[in-house]
């Protein structure tokens, strides 16, 4: 299944690879072009000093592979070859893959390949694997290992500890003193105390701190905004001064909340997944890829996180409106719905129909069940059925087509050209509509209209 | 928490916050001991935000816009589709490198060609590319008028929502929300009612569908015209401009402004058969005649001593522009006015290519030249324009008639398309390119074969010859979108970096071949973009 365009240059780490590479999405720099019907595409590209470079994408991936130097992923080239695949047949025919671009499928069609990559990532079914074939000659290192972790993670816990104490006297002094008074104070004493976090090893309190001080002073209705938000530390806080008293699912979403790594551990779910959004949020250090799945038969949401330090696009990239065979594992934690991308079956398919939703009331319904499981989620994903995007410069809305209810569309979010395309589609008329439901409205994230089964994504920059 | 009581409203506990718990005590009841009076508000602030987040109700519904109306236009093929977001995410891109384009097409400037070939197949524009189509229309004005009439009614819907796309409703839409031209009533409707912009767009819709119709219009309410609003009503007669119009025309040349009384001399005189032709002619022919004392064949001229109030309001203007003389400027006026047809009767039963090449007394050639020219554009008159063209591979740059590369590109303009693709192929044939580039801009894409092939020869021979490629690029560019398709194999020989001939300016050769490149992938880019569409 070719991919199209849009899907192309959603995959770009940012505009100038994409302006580049849909400079080579012609035949004229290429030859040799060829695919092989399961996603795999190859070509030589001319460079600028005539020698040509080879490159290879497994589309299945994607992964990519080119002779150039560029240390972007994807390269131009890979860019450019895949929009000439988008293309069509006639510039990419169905064909043997020449042995340099063999050599490289072949290493990574084998499944005992993939074990390896995954074992070089740290993933955790590979290692239970090495626990028992080292068994007999090495189980005393084994448990040693596993007792020196389970020293690092008490001493870990220990500091987080002594952090969550130190921000709760610095609430205390907060409340006393009043919210008046600090936003007078500035960002520095927020800094500060967000440092120590990290200090404590607690990223997730630090995070949290650090919005604190974003949000003193910020414009009408802040002082409401800082207690709700300040409250809810304080109840980060206590739960993890007293995790042991928590029942298990609770106590891990605490976990994760204050900022220890969760690793993906429960049955792993195959299913065909659409590809509901994929869209990217970026601060000075790291680039977060998010994407959000939706299995057909399971009906579950989940969610993708990769992640690309400053200014390198992250690795894991599908388009949306794309369909995958494909099996992922939950993270643990109750209501998460965080997942890793594990096997994937067979080539992508274009999605035939928007997935099922619902009206505004049932999305904050969900939204408030959700809250039963993880007090501090921002948002739940939903998808609303039959609504009509309503413009207005006070902010938008999403109404019931039948209905007098609506939901306010999330002034944060980032991509206000996202939602002229909503509004676009829509015509005036009746949508479904994916996106993230939250106590600040609801962000959009794609949409479809009855006209087409193509889904429009409201958060690539290909076409902002 | 337990101590909270969901009396405590959410309010008393902002208050308490802003104010500090030093100076109010949170109002929940139980007096808190001092030290743990803040945590305890938290506490309290907790149960009420996690209560409120998960009670949130839907809000009431604003008025829903009106739907948009129905765009009938046939969808998009799939590839075609894909096509025209490349071009429009192109243009998104950061503009980077100015200066060196490489070998890649500029997508930018193909997107008018996709759009007017995406128009002539009656394609509709998918609706989730109307924003981006509408921002690219926003940035360049000469994308507008192509880019709204795709975009569609959806489109001119959707920029009903957006300040930033105001533009669009601004009567540059032409046809979109107004009337159907043979419907009296809500033609005369908007007439009477409608904002300048939209008076102005029905106008032209009208006269586009019954120019008798539009002067009827305009006769009526002429009167309580601002001079302005006018002057472009008296604009928009220039299409369809017939003997018909005369009387209206005539009677605006006693107009109140004098802009409109010039424009609607000037309308008249491109009538030959109008009373204002006749009176030019009359006068023109009094200053122009055969000189009776040369021995050889030679116009005579004698410029009018006066603008008289007769010629004055037949649209001469009597005080000439800073730097010319009043009389020269006089003559000019009258011969640009008069019907060409005049001049053989009054030259001795001469051709216009006799006429053209006489000789005439005391300089007045280049005046009188110059004026002809503007009176064969003004009355399209092909016949005349051939004869001040000349033959274009004539070894003097120079014409016969007309001297400036502007008058050249104006009366290339009147002849039909064929004749003028070959006469610019003579003279890119003969001269080069370095003059042919306002010449090029009047030859109907995609350029005639002769065409093609001369610009592609003197581009190859201005490479042999070792010329700095960035003085072609304007040429170039211009070959990337009007060349044919058909000829990007024949081109291909060109993209291989030659040796340097001596003399050369350095590295000239890489920029060449990456021009030809450029050029090669273009035309294989328009010959796909057409396939897409013919789909």
């Amino acid at each position: 299944m070719r991919w199209t365009a849009e899907q192309v240059l959603a995959l770009a780490p940012d505009a100038a690879s994409r302006r580049a590479g849909s400079g080579l999405g012609l035949p004229g720099p290429w030859s040799e072009t060829g695919g092989s019907g399961t996603g795999a595409v190859w070509g030589l590209c001319r460079g600028s000093d005539g020698r040509p470079y080879r490159t290879v994408v497994d589309s299945t991936g994607p992964a990519y592979r080119c002779s150039c130097p560029s240390r972007r992923a994807p390269c131009k080239h890979a860019l450019g070859l895949l929009l000439l695949w988008a293309g069509g047949a006639g510039a990419v025919p169905d064909a043997e893959a020449p042995g340099w671009a063999e050599e490289w499928l072949a290493g990574r069609s084998s499944p005992a390949r993939r074990r390896e990559e995954r074992a070089a990532h740290g993933g955790p079914s590979t290692s239970a694997a090495d626990t028992t074939a080292a068994d007999t000659t090495a189980g005393d290192t084994t448990a040693g290992d596993a007792g020196a972790a389970r020293r690092r993670a008490e001493r870990r816990a220990a500091r987080i500890t002594a952090g969550a104490r130190e921000l709760e006297q610095r609430l205390a002094d907060l409340l006393r003193g009043g919210l008046a008074s600090a936003a007078q104070s500035g960002y520095g004493p927020w800094e500060e105390t967000a440092a120590r976090m990290v200090d404590a090893q607690a990223p997730g309190l630090a995070a949290r701190v650090r919005e604190l001080g974003a949000l003193a002073g910020s414009g009408q209705g802040w002082p409401a905004r800082l207690l709700e938000e300040s409250a809810l530390v304080h109840l980060l806080d206590r739960a993890w001064l007293e995790i042991d008293r928590l029942p298990e699912p609770l106590a891990a979403v605490v976990r994760t909340r204050v900022g220890l790594t969760a690793t993906a551990g429960g049955p792993a779910v195959r299913d065909d997944w659409l590809v509901l959004a994929q869209y990217d949020s970026a601060d000075a250090k790291l680039t977060t890829r998010r994407i959000w799945l939706r299995g057909r038969e399971t009906g579950r949401t989940a969610l993708l996180l990769s992640y690309g330090a400053a200014g390198r696009a992250p690795g894991l990239a599908l388009p949306p409106g794309l369909v995958i065979d494909a099996e992922i594992v939950p993270y643990g934690g109750a209501g998460r719905l965080r997942a890793e991308l594990r096997e994937r079956f067979g080539t992508p398919v274009p999605v035939k129909a928007p997935p099922p939703g619902g009206s505004t009331e049932e999305a904050l319904a969900a939204y408030g069940r959700a809250l039963r499981d993880d007090p501090w989620l921002d948002a739940w994903p939903v998808t609303l059925e039959d609504v009509v995007p309503v413009p207005s410069d006070d902010g938008w809305q999403l109404a019931d087509a039948r209905g007098p209810s609506a939901l306010p569309v999330a002034p944060a979010a980032g991509f206000r050209s996202g939602l002229w395309r909503l509004l676009a589609v829509s015509g005036g008329g009746p949508v479904t509509v994916f996106g993230e439901c939250g106590h600040r409205g609801f962000a959009p994230l794609a949409a479809w209209s009855g006209d087409s089964p193509e889904t429009v994504a409201l958060t690539s920059t290909a076409l902002s | 928490m337990s101590r909270t009581t969901p009396t405590t409203t959410w309010d008393d506990l902002v208050t308490s916050a802003m104010l500090g718990t030093d100076r109010r005590t949170p109002p929940d009841g139980a007096p808190a001991p001092g030290s743990q009076a803040p945590l305890a508000l938290l506490d309290a602030a907790a149960v009420h935000t996690v209560r409120r987040r998960a009670g949130l109700r839907p809000s009431t519904a604003r008025p829903r816009p009106d739907p948009a109306p129905r765009d009938d236009r046939r969808e998009l093929p799939g590839p075609a589709r894909r096509r025209l977001a490349a071009l429009l995410a192109d243009r998104v891109a950061p503009a980077g490198s100015a200066g060196r384009r490489g070998a890649a097409p500029d997508l930018t400037e193909l997107l008018p060609q996709w759009l007017a070939a995406a128009e002539a197949h009656g394609y509709r524009a998918p609706a989730s590319a109307l924003p981006a189509l509408l921002d690219a229309a926003r940035a360049r004005t000469d994308l507008r008028p192509l880019a709204l009439r795709f975009a569609g009614p959806r489109g001119i819907w959707l920029a009903g929502h957006n300040a930033e796309w105001r533009f669009a409703l601004r009567g540059t839409a032409a046809g979109t929300a107004l009337p159907a031209p043979g419907d009296g009533p809500a033609v005369r409707r908007l007439w009477e009612e409608g904002l300048f912009a939209e008076r102005v767009a029905l106008l032209g819709s009208v006269r586009a569908h019954d120019p008798g119709a539009a002067v009827a219009l305009l006769s009526e309410t002429w009167r309580t015209e601002r001079a302005e609003d006018r002057l472009m009503f008296l604009d928009s007669l220039r299409t369809g401009l017939s003997d018909a119009d005369e009387p209206f025309l005539e009677q605006a040349l006693s107009d109140r402004s004098r802009n409109v009384r010039a424009t609607a001399a000037e309308l008249l005189s491109a009538l030959p058969g109008s009373a204002l032709a006749g009176r030019m002619a009359a006068r023109a022919a009094e200053c122009v005649g055969l000189d009776r004392m040369a021995k050889v064949a030679a116009i005579a001229v004698e410029a009018p001593y006066a603008c008289d109030a007769g010629m004055e309001r037949d649209g001469v203007a009597p005080a000439p522009p800073s730097g010319r003389g009043e009389r020269s400027w006089w003559l000019g006026r009258l011969v640009e006015a008069a019907p060409l047809a005049v001049w053989p009767e009054r030259l001795g039963g001469r051709t216009p290519e006799e006429i053209v090449a006489l000789p005439a007394a005391d300089g007045w050639g280049d005046e009188l030249h110059a004026a002809w020219c503007r009176a064969a554009v003004r009355q399209r008159d092909p016949h005349w324009a051939r004869a001040l063209l000349g033959v274009s591979s004539q070894p003097t740059a120079r014409g016969p008639g007309a001297s400036s590369l502007a008058e050249r590109a104006s009366l290339l303009g009147t002849l039909p398309a064929g004749e003028r693709a070959e006469w610019v192929a003579g003279f890119v044939s003969a001269h080069g390119l370095s003059e042919a580039f306002q010449l090029l801009g009047v030859c109907p894409v995609p350029w005639a074969e002769p065409l093609g092939r001369a610009v592609v020869d003197a581009l190859d021979i201005a490479r042999d010859a070792g010329s700095h490629p960035w003085s072609f690029s304007g040429v170039m560019g211009l070959a990337e979108r009007c060349l044919d398709p058909g000829e990007a194999s024949r081109l291909e020989l060109l993209t291989a970096t030659p040796d340097e001939p001596e003399g050369a300016s350095p590295g000239a050769g890489g920029y060449w071949s990456e021009a030809f490149r450029r050029l090669v992938s273009t035309l294989r880019l328009r010959a796909a973009m057409q396939a897409e569409l013919s789909a």
